[in-house]
């Protein structure tokens, strides 16, 4: 146990909780990680690469070492931040990546094996034989990749989504972020105060700073108190902003503490953001520097002034400090304020005084380290002899990054600063996006960070038209500058010394990668792996980028930058899909006589968004086709109803209606007459159809306009482009009005006398209504109906629209109505066979490769006047395309077409140099009593035989080339 | 991104369709002679240019009105939106 | 240097002292026979068919920034050659013979990894496409199986089949298609080009061509001019921009196209799976990163990085698909500029200007065309002539009525 006295945590709080099944107690306010070094854990994971023991590296977001897998069963979390788990009750941790437990893990022959494991190695290895990569190579390497593991059952979390417009988005609430807030929200913004960790304060919570002449925690609760009650301020911690998208759109995840909900993804666009993020440290690469126990300086004052825990195992093991800056020394003072016993602060630098509280080894380095599972000692050397000292634990600091990651996700390329050592982001004026405090190099204090929050909100302020309110600073003691750090990147050693821990990455790698000429940042990525592991390289690129510069003399702005992308941090898939999965996917659109097809035990499938009766078994038919041929069979002989409200309707209203729809439609429109309906295909411009349908022409100027289901909203569209972009001198309105009517198809040769027992005084004859004729008239005693006898099965046929509230009991009346006449209601799947039979192309023939020539209405496309997609389909290829619309019967009568069979002349070799065609729709036709089928075949010879050849499934069928109207070819069922 | 409605403010891009250039809006006359070249152009042919763009969206979610966007295609920063029937000739 | 196990064992046992450049930074000589614009992947493999099988010498690659730094380097790593239509498959077909002997061809591991893709259906409709689609691969030799829901429940056990909004009725699967390292296809070219005299030149954009009386005769660039007879173009995502310099306008407009990794995790998912009912796609690495991507962005644009949108959209149908990648986390993403061209097939072809070829239009499916777009870009260059495979990739389709559109959704790229 290595707790101290202090800290912003509740003792009294006991939380209880195991690691690798060690069971183990922590304190409200602990991470999982301050819990674990609190009970002398100091070995937690090991590396992806050489499996190496290793410890908690940081205090934060950017920990690259202590990954963990949080629970059990389906809610299996892994690969998660011990540094960013709050401690909860009964909360199950355990480490990952390795075979054979943490402490033994056989995988760590990795380690011995180094040498032959170096950046880039298996580049140029498992090449012989060619068929061992996919059966022996590859399988050892996906046996030992990946980290921790998934449960592979369905995430049981709960996810939202939501939506914010502030009019600042203030991302960190450290010092900078909650005096920028304060200043926004007293002049009366609306204020998103961010942060992802649990508690307000950021780096103000891990020192020893007075602020009003108290502890930093109290400013921090009083500005706290202060935005809450300014009612205007969302103060959201846990709640990570991880990208930044265009035009101030900002995606965060919001992790919830308690509730139902796991996470929520939160879509922030604001006007202005402040980016207060602070600053990670980077540390110094020496030799064996990866051990258990050794950790950023700045993180070992965090863990001792916050969470009240050291990183030793033992509370007496001395601890060291290895610095190039100023930066050390602070964590060394803290730490003996603490009570903490110090072995020393090595710093590199030869002119810094000494210290009456501590050694100080001048002018030095630490070159070494001994304790594989935890650190027992380290080598210091450049002051004289190179000794060991004996240390349970070391800090090491190399000085502070910027956290300029959303600041460079979208904006300009960072800028070297030479006086900090380190990129600093470029914010040009005006830009929408700010940095504050240490995120732009102005954390050198507390106050220096405060001030500069304090400074950005007030032009934020004024730039969003509002006048900056006068809040004074807080109080605090005036502190010296510091020292200037040591020019060093790494301590030179003929051993591993490691940059980008997580992934392996060691100082020689990167030499290595100089020698192989991957001398740019991008290549030196990718053929190292650094910065590619979980923690993208938060304490390890700029390291990196430092390295490679001294190895090609260039300064390193002209090495590289570094630049990010999103996410800052790694987000759950979950709460990006957000609560809409499973059955909840899409939308469900129903169709108006839902409930009725329900009732009746229909079968339901998926038509694009709509859920549509597929069938309607009876009791005693135990094979869909039963069903199937009933249906179509009751259509045939007496009649049947089927809704088809799904079929887009546009309504086309205006005295230019007529001519409007002429450049619409390949044919023509406009000598239609009122009360007639005529079949219609559009092209696309480039020439190929898009979509077919009827144009009925309810009056002068009044068109109803049907579309295939899938395409409804489709052609709405290009319609309206037709009409706002391309001719907006025509006057003509669109509206869609797909929803607004329920249509119901009845068919067969009994529809006649079932519509008569609906119309309200309507002369249904054949003089008085033909084929083809349109008419709106009352249903039902007074119902506002639209007739329409049009005909997809080639019977005698009608569809009737009402207002789609009455379409349900339309249906019900129907059936009630048609008992007598053997009424069947049937569904899409009868509805395929019958167009099927009929010879109608539906959507696999009209799949967008498909030109009016191939459908056989070459003659369709009026060269009379100017419609969109006449003149280029006239072009060679189209114009000569040989392929036509026929049938298909199998010679044997029992044989079975399949759709997707491609078409062979007999003696033909069986290859695509050779292929004629294919079958698009396929179907038993029990009219036929065999099977048929629709096909495309080049340059059909009616009657001649062809092969349907499906080598996927196997099998060929002879078949002979027929009329695709294998139902009443002369149309005469229809106009009956 | 946010699109600048003319009639309704800063609309979120994932309200509207895509279409591309607003050359689109400069559809030739199919009946004149040589129609036939000059829909090949207007079809498949773009100048795609790395910077402002002019070009065609659909607030297929809203109120069905087309836009002309100008549009930085580099940046993604929106100069301009306006009423497609109102904007005329692109 | 030769790779090899060997090589790597005495060089691991001598402290890596051994290795060289992978290839040399040779400053531009004043003239060269064949310049490529574009240091991609298939600018690189068309240097190296040029020297190593076409017998041609003195060839430059100019990059404008890194080898590898367009579009090899910032794809989601699929092959596969499961196309539908004859202008397509046999190229692509084509393609995957090609990757079957490519490391050993040019002596470095790419990680060619044949661990198949299954192409999901949902409708009866859609089943019609495969098999039509799947027919039209074993009419090339590609091979392919349709698989039942029942098998499928056999391979991919952990997908959704039984709260699904769009259930999955079977899957189109091809047993050789799978990955390939991205970045090792580019280094992997261009370090066996380099061994064969090509001159790769990084830093150096083409800001003009110099034509003379319809001819090509060289390029302008940042580090001067640089003569040459014939010059060909492999600059996709920027093939508009590039061309323009020569005057001519092209049938493709640029899009921006996300894809994504989570963090590494036990590998779990075999090979590549794509969702018939939304957009996503997803296979998992070596590393074992989940790889995945979905639909474009659907704007025009040249900025490599899309939106949130997309993000949510691709994350809505992973977690349809299956949902047990919810507690996997995104970890980087990244956005490539795609040549999106008219019919949602490439070109590979003569332009106007004599002695200026073009390979571009690859639109998101360019990374598993890269050997057999090097090849036949090189027996274009080489002979004049284009490659068998590649007869129907001409510029002049679009006019004539021939375009190659595998999707039937015409002259909109972004719908392609």
């Amino acid at each position: 146990m290595t707790r101290i006295s202090g800290g912003l945590i509740d003792r009294d709080a006991v939380l209880r909780f195991t690691f690798d099944g060690r069971a183990m107690e922590g304190a409200r306010g602990d991470t999982l990680a301050s819990a674990l070094l609190a009970n002398g854990v100091q070995l937690v994971g090991r590396s992806f690469k050489y499996h190496r023991p290793r410890g908690i590296f940081t205090a934060g977001s950017e920990e690259p070492n202590a990954l963990i897998t949080i629970g059990t069963g389906a809610a299996q979390t892994p690969n998660t931040r011990a540094t960013m788990v709050e401690l909860s009750d009964g909360l199950t941790a355990f480490s990952q990546n390795h075979i054979g437990g943490l402490t033994r893990d056989v995988m760590a022959v990795n380690d011995v094996l180094s040498p032959f494991l170096a950046a880039g190695f298996y580049y140029k290895t498992f090449m012989w034989p060619r068929a061992f990569w996919e059966r022996l190579y590859e399988p050892i390497i996906r046996r030992a990749a990946g980290l921790g593991r998934l449960s592979m059952e369905a995430d049981p979390g709960v996810y939202d989504e939501g939506y914010l417009h502030p009019d600042v988005l203030i991302v960190g609430a450290g010092g900078a972020g909650l005096m920028a807030a304060l200043i926004c929200g007293a002049a009366g913004l609306n204020v998103v105060l961010a942060d992802e960790d649990m508690r307000a304060g950021g780096r103000l919570l891990a020192e020893r700073e007075v602020l009003n002449g108290a502890p930093a925690p109290e400013w921090i609760d009083t500005v706290i108190a202060q935005l809450r009650q300014m009612g205007n301020v969302r103060i959201m911690p846990r709640t990570t902003v991880f990208g930044v998208y265009d035009h101030g759109v900002f995606g965060a995840v919001e992790r919830h503490a308690d509730g139902p909900v796991r996470q929520t993804l939160w879509r922030i666009t604001a006007a202005r953001t402040i980016v207060a993020a602070g600053a990670i440290e980077r540390h110094i690469p020496f030799e064996n520097n990866d051990r258990p126990g050794i950790m950023l300086s700045g993180a070992m004052r965090a863990y001792a002034n916050r969470w009240a825990v050291t990183a030793q195992r033992n509370a007496d093991d001395p601890i060291a400090i290895f610095t190039s800056t100023d930066d050390g020394h602070r964590t060394a003072r803290d730490l003996i304020a603490a009570g903490v016993p110090l072995a020393g602060v090595i710093d590199t630098r030869a002119d810094v005084p000494l210290s009456p509280d501590y050694p100080v080894f001048r002018g030095a380095t630490v070159a070494g380290s001994k304790g594989r599972k935890g650190l027992r000692a380290i080598r210091v050397e450049g002051d004289g002899p190179a000794r060991w000292i004996t240390a349970g634990a070391l800090g090491v600091t190399g000085g502070w990054n910027p956290n300029i990651a959303l600041l460079t996700q979208r904006g300009a390329a960072p800028t070297w600063s030479e006086a900090h050592r380190a990129f600093l982001p470029t914010i040009g004026a005006g830009d929408a996006m700010m940095a504050a405090g240490a995120a732009r190099g102005c954390g050198d204090s507390a106050m220096a960070a405060i001030a500069d929050g304090a400074m950005i909100a007030r032009d934020v302020v004024v730039a969003l038209g509002k006048s900056a309110p006068d809040i004074p600073l807080p109080e605090a003691e005036a502190v010296g500058a510091d020292r200037p750090a040591g020019d060093i990147w790494h301590v030179p050693s003929k051993r591993r010394a490691w940059v980008d821990f997580q992934n392996d990455v060691t100082v020689k790698d990167i030499a290595l990668s100089h020698r192989e000429n991957m001398r740019s940042v991008e290549h030196l990525k990718r053929w190292t792996t650094l910065g590619m592991a979980t923690d993208q390289g938060k304490t390890a690129n700029v390291t990196a980028l430092a390295l490679m510069a001294e190895l090609t003399g260039k300064p390193i702005p002209e090495t590289g930058t570094t630049r990010f992308r999103p996410p800052y941090t790694p987000v759950s898939l979950g709460v990006l899909g957000g609560g809409d999965t499973g059955a909840h996917f899409r939308p469900r659109r129903l169709t108006p006589t839902d409930a009725w097809a329900r009732k009746q035990g229909a079968v339901f499938t998926e038509v694009g968004p709509w859920m549509r009766a597929q069938y309607f078994p009876r009791t005693g038919e135990d094979h869909w086709r039963q069903t199937v041929d009933r249906e179509a069979m009751a259509v045939r002989s007496d009649v049947g109803i089927c809704d088809v409200s799904t079929l887009g309707k546009i309504d086309v209203q205006g005295p230019d209606a007529a001519v409007f729809l002429d450049r619409i439609y390949a044919g023509l429109m406009s000598t239609l007459a009122v009360g007639k309906v005529r079949y219609g295909l559009m092209l696309r411009e480039d020439g190929f159809a898009y979509d077919d349908g009827t144009c009925a022409r309810m009056g002068d100027a009044h068109f109803v306009v049907s579309t295939t289901t899938a395409q409804a909203g489709l052609v709405f569209q290009r319609m309206e482009f037709a009409r706002q972009c391309l001719w907006p001198d025509l006057d003509v309105s669109l509206m869609s009005v797909t929803d607004a009517w329920a249509q119901i198809a009845v068919a067969g040769p009994k529809s006649r006398v079932l519509l008569s027992r609906v119309v309200d005084d309507f002369d249904l004859g054949n003089a008085a209504f033909p084929f083809m004729a349109c008419a709106a008239l009352t249903v039902c005693g007074g119902l506002a109906a639209r007739l329409f006898r049009i005909s997809f099965s080639g019977e005698l046929a009608y569809e009737l629209a009402v207002p789609a509230r009455y379409g349900n009991a339309l249906m019900e009346r129907l059936m009630t109505l048609g008992a007598d006449l053997n009424v069947t209601p049937y569904g899409t799947e009868a509805l395929g066979v019958l167009r099927i039979e009929k010879g109608h192309a539906a959507g696999n023939e009209l799949n967008g490769q498909t030109t009016a020539q191939m459908l056989g209405l070459g003659r369709m496309v009026s060269g009379k006047k100017d419609a969109i997609g006449a003149v280029m389909s006239r072009r060679e290829g189209l114009a000569n395309d040989p392929r036509r619309l026929i049938g298909l019967m199998p010679i044997e009568a029992e044989g079975t077409m399949v759709a997707g069979a491609h078409l062979f002349t007999p003696d033909a070799p069986r290859n695509l140099g050779h292929d004629r065609g294919w079958v698009t729709s396929a179907c038993y036709s029990p009219h036929m009593g065999r099977s048929i089928a629709l096909a495309y075949l080049a340059d059909p010879v009616e009657g001649e035989t062809v092969i349907a050849a499906n080598p996927i499934e196997g099998g060929e069928l002879t078949c002979r080339v027929v009329s695709p109207h294998f139902v009443d070819p002369e149309g005469g069922r229809l106009r009956d | 991104m946010l699109i600048p409605h003319p009639l309704l403010g800063p609309r979120d891009a994932s309200e509207f369709t895509y279409l591309g250039d607003a050359s689109l809006m400069n559809r030739p006359d199919g009946m004149a002679d040589g129609a036939e070249a000059a829909f090949c152009e207007y079809v498949f042919l773009r100048d795609n240019p790395a910077g402002v763009h002019r070009e065609l969206w659909f607030h297929e979610h809203g109120d069905r009105s087309w836009l002309i966007v100008t549009r930085n295609t580099l940046t993604h920063e929106v100069l301009g939106a306006e009423l497609a029937h109102k904007g005329g000739q692109a | 240097m030769r790779f090899s196990g060997f090589r790597v064992l005495q060089q691991a046992l001598t402290g890596h002292k051994g290795w060289g450049a992978l290839w040399r930074d040779p400053a531009p000589k004043p003239a060269y026979d064949i310049i490529i614009v574009g240091g991609g992947g298939h600018g690189l493999a068309t240097a190296f068919y040029l020297a190593k099988t076409f017998g041609q010498a003195r060839i430059a690659v100019l990059e404008k920034g890194w080898l590898g730094s367009g579009n090899i380097g910032r794809n989601t790593t699929i092959i596969r050659s499961n196309y539908l239509l004859p202008g397509n498959q046999p190229f692509y077909e084509f393609s995957m013979k090609l990757w079957e002997t490519l490391e050993q061809e040019v002596n470095f591991n790419a990680m060619v990894s044949q661990r198949s893709i299954i192409n999901l259906f949902h409708s009866d409709g859609q089943r019609d496409a495969y098999r039509r689609r799947g027919n039209a691969m074993h009419l090339t030799g590609a091979g392919g199986e349709l698989l039942s829901q029942d098998q499928l429940r056999e391979i991919v056990p952990f997908l959704n089949f039984d709260n699904a909004r769009f259930p999955i009725k079977g899957g189109l699967r091809q047993s050789r298609a799978g990955t390939a390292r991205h970045d090792g296809v580019a280094w992997g070219y261009a370090r066996a080009a380099d061994q064969l005299g090509v001159d790769l030149i990084q830093h150096c954009e083409v800001t003009g061509f110099l034509i003379e009386g319809g001819r090509v005769q060289g390029v302008q660039t940042t580090r001067g001019d640089i003569r040459a007879p014939k010059v060909g173009v492999a600059v996709a995502g920027s093939s508009s921009r590039v061309m323009e310099r020569a005057g001519l306008r092209l049938p493709i407009e640029s899009h921006v196209l996300q894809a994504f990794v989570s963090e590494g995790l036990k590998p779990n998912i075999p090979g590549v799976i794509t969702f018939g009912a939304g957009h996503f796609y997803i296979s998992q690495s070596d590393k074992g990163g989940l790889v995945f991507g979905g639909d474009i962005d659907g704007y025009n644009s040249y900025a490599q990085r899309g939106n949130l949108d997309v993000l949510q959209d691709v994350a809505q149908g992973g977690m349809a698909l299956m949902p047990m990648i919810g507690r996997a986390r995104l970890l980087r993403s990244w956005g490539g500029i795609m040549d999106m061209s008219m019919d949602g097939s490439p070109i590979i072809d003569r332009t106007p200007v004599e002695g200026l070829y073009l390979n571009a239009g690859w639109c998101y499916g360019g990374f598993k065309a890269t050997p057999a777009s090097g090849y036949a870009f090189a027996h274009l260059l080489a002979t004049d002539r284009p490659h068998e495979t590649a007869t129907a990739y001409r510029l002049d389709r679009f006019h004539r009525g021939y375009v190659i559109d595998e999707k039937g959704v015409g002259a909109q790229p972004n719908l392609h």
